[in-house]
């Protein structure tokens, strides 16, 4: 089916200037208005950047600073005791713990969304849909220190069920093997993020869904497709790089989520072989953990912590974007 | 064409940076400090004994934030007395306090732990002539609060609570505990140890009293963070309190005024003749077997954690108030003098036991208002 093939483009909403406008605004600022506005958006950028590289200076400063006198290895202790002399910390255990977390989020979070997005776009009628996107946006005004109350009191008391039941029928796996503790596991922590990731999911996903041609699922509707084959065969490969835009986003707050996680886990430096085990923690968990009491020592290496969150999170938008644009060129959309 | 598709490209991947970085900073600046508002009750202090002097301005506080609700009730009775000072005492933390007391952000600092020396050096360049010194000023006990279904009375000897804090005892119907407790149905449950996830005060007093008292059982160094393995963890005192009130078979060590509502507190079998109780004159009469052990006018203590002395609750904390003895800021000198008179004075620690406090021992705290009169 042709369809598939070219529509992966992820659409801008914004309409793309031509190449005559471009040349216009790029050469012939004539008039002062123009100029003026050249300066000052250009000026912005500049200014952008230079805030960018200043911060970005001074976290490899201090972070340098703490990982000098880092007694153990920084990327493979398993401890973090900023107080010892001399002082030993590493970031294995947050790194483990940030990426599963954020995998579990994403595991969970990214099929329902699509699932909502579709479902709101394809299926309800439009009187039933718009209200639940709208309470579906909602979720996201909800500050995550909210998220992280309703995780500690409600959740976690309400997750011994699951975990009986995953340790009876998948404790073999080792992964799902239950001890009996309070459920302040990564566990929990990635179904909570997973939860604050979903409006972020949807609400773009959504957007995408709506910008698929008419013409597209018309033309498959009038080959005798069913609705879940126009789905299959225009939205989905459509909306493919949007949803993976959306997903990233998603991952980006999975990834940074601070209080939320502070509140639900029960950390400690160990990597757990269950994901059902209390422990672990996650870089901007153990940040917003450690501050208030760190000394100036103690507080160089949460940033160098930081730094490292800082750098994971780009790779992972890097890797993003590269899959993207991959899609792209390959796509007869953009010919 | 090509070209400027590529540079869009470029720019895409630069904002997408950035505006992760923002989103990244965004979380992190979220307040972590407001949830420890455990206390809630008011003190109202006779505003007729409050000596405001030549007092006001604004006075800026940071530090500790086990004794925030100490300082918040001292604040009102005193503002309400004092009008023309304001007191802003932001309990962001005893490290954030120093910190900021070394880098003369601020007129006094609270700390759950002393000076260190490197920190008194640190000072020097703050106090003009001076340096920092600590003066006792809040007392507190740390109740090791439990929920075991069918106890109502506990009690526990250190050697125990650090075998049952380093995973070394599992279950609530272990001998030693049977032997410690033997009129007590001691149900066959998992025993839950929470302790704190943030770097704390209360946990440096409460491993530094298992260091004292039983050093074969409990062989960490000790210090503000959480150093045993194993246990699970929650955050603040009231994290602690949380946690041990949902989760059967819990324990946890938090300080008192988080101990109440489903949660009942552990007695401690210190050697004296009857197990003592964490309650607040019990706490005072810990403080008073201390030592002073700071030079000059720094009056820092040094409990007597083993202590077996007949009703002294041995795990015990006492915050300090930190300032410079001489060369203390001209334009805040007058409003911290009165502030802290105030405090130290038999009003200002009488508003403590109302709010799950320990007041200071009479002897130390003469010595404290003493040192405080002769603040320059």
């Amino acid at each position: 089916m042709d369809i598939s093939t070219q529509s992966t483009d992820a659409p801008p909403p914004s309409p793309q200037p031509s190449v005559t406008e471009q040349k216009r605004s790029s050469h012939g600022a004539t008039r002062p208005g123009d100029r003026i506005f050249l300066g000052l958006s250009r000026g912005s950028g500049i200014f952008l950047l230079v805030i960018m590289a200043a911060i970005a200076v001074f976290l490899t400063y201090r972070a340098s600073l703490a990982i000098s006198k880092d007694h153990g290895n920084f990327l493979t202790t398993f401890e973090w005791n900023t107080n010892l002399v001399p002082p030993t910390f590493g970031i294995a255990v947050l790194a483990f713990g940030t990426v599963i977390s954020s995998i579990i989020a994403m595991v969970l979070a990214v099929p329902i969304a699509v699932a909502i997005a579709l479902f709101i776009t394809h299926y309800a009628p439009r009187r039933f849909g718009g209200p639940v996107a709208y309470v579906i946006d909602l979720l996201a005004a909800v500050p995550s220190i909210v998220y992280g109350l309703w995780g500690a009191l409600i959740l976690v008391p309400h997750m011994t069920g699951l975990y009986g039941w995953l340790d009876t029928y998948l404790g073999w796996t080792g992964i799902f093997s239950w001890q009996g503790g309070a459920p302040r596991s990564m566990l929990t922590v990635g179904i909570l993020l997973a939860i604050m990731i979903l409006p972020i999911i949807t609400n773009v996903s959504r957007e995408v869904f709506r910008q698929v041609p008419q013409m597209h699922e018309e033309a498959a509707l009038a080959l005798g497709a069913t609705r879940w084959e126009v789905i299959r065969m225009s939205v989905l490969p459509f909306g493919r790089s949007g949803v993976i835009s959306a997903s990233m986003l998603g991952l980006g707050r999975a990834l940074g989520e601070t209080m939320a996680v502070a509140t639900v886990l029960s950390p400690d430096f160990l990597i757990h072989g269950s994901l059902l085990d209390p422990g672990g923690g996650t870089f901007a968990q153990n940040i917003a953990s450690k501050f208030g009491e760190a000394t100036e020592q103690g507080r160089d290496a949460l940033i160098a912590s930081g730094l490292v969150l800082f750098v994971i999170t780009l790779l992972v938008n890097g890797a993003a974007r590269a899959i993207i644009a991959r899609r792209k060129e390959y796509s007869g959309a953009n010919a | 064409m090509k070209l400027q598709r590529m540079n869009r490209r470029a720019l895409t991947l630069g904002a997408l940076a950035v505006s992760g970085a923002l989103a990244l900073t965004a979380c992190g600046s979220d307040d972590t400090g407001s949830k420890d508002n455990g206390g809630g009750k008011t003190a109202t202090a006779a505003a007729g004994s409050i000596k405001c002097d030549d007092a006001k301005g604004q006075l800026l506080a940071d530090g500790s934030s086990a004794q925030k609700n100490a300082i918040d009730a001292w604040v009102k009775a005193f503002t309400q007395a004092c009008s023309g000072v304001q007191i802003n005492y932001k309990g962001g933390g005893s490290g954030a306090g120093v910190t900021a007391f070394t880098q003369g952000q601020v007129a006094f600092a609270g700390s759950d732990s002393a000076l260190k020396p490197e920190e008194v050096t640190a000072s020097k360049k703050v106090c003009n002539g001076g340096t920092g010194i600590d003066l006792p000023m809040v007392g507190g006990p740390i109740a090791v609060g439990f929920n075991v279904p069918g106890v109502e009375k506990l009690v526990l000897d250190a050697p125990t609570l650090a075998k049952i804090f380093d995973s070394k005892i599992s279950k609530w119907n272990d001998e030693a505990i049977k032997k410690l407790n033997p009129d007590a149905k001691l149900p066959d449950l998992k025993i839950q140890a929470f302790h704190r996830s943030d770097e704390s005060g209360t946990t440096d007093n409460f491993t530094k009293y298992l260091i004292a008292a039983t050093p074969d059982n409990w062989k960490y160094s000790g210090g503000k963070a959480w150093q045993a393995k194993g246990g699970q963890s929650a955050p603040q005192s009231s994290g602690v309190a949380q946690q041990v009130k949902q989760t059967s078979g819990a324990i946890g060590y938090m300080e008192l005024s988080y101990a109440k509502d489903g949660i009942k507190a552990a007695a401690i079998d210190t050697g004296a003749s009857a197990p003592v109780e964490a309650t607040i004159e019990n706490t005072t009469k810990a403080i008073a077997d201390a030592k002073v052990v700071g030079t000059g006018s720094d009056l820092s203590l040094e409990l007597n954690r083993a202590t077996k002395a007949e009703g002294a609750y041995p795990i015990t904390l006492v915050t300090y108030e930190i300032v410079c003895d001489k060369g203390n800021k001209a334009d805040t000198l007058p409003a911290t003098k009165a502030f802290l008179r105030y405090i130290a004075s038999e009003d200002g620690q009488k508003v403590l036991s109302g709010i799950d406090y320990a007041p200071i021992p009479t002897e130390i705290i003469a010595k404290v208002r003493t040192t405080i009169d002769a603040l320059s």
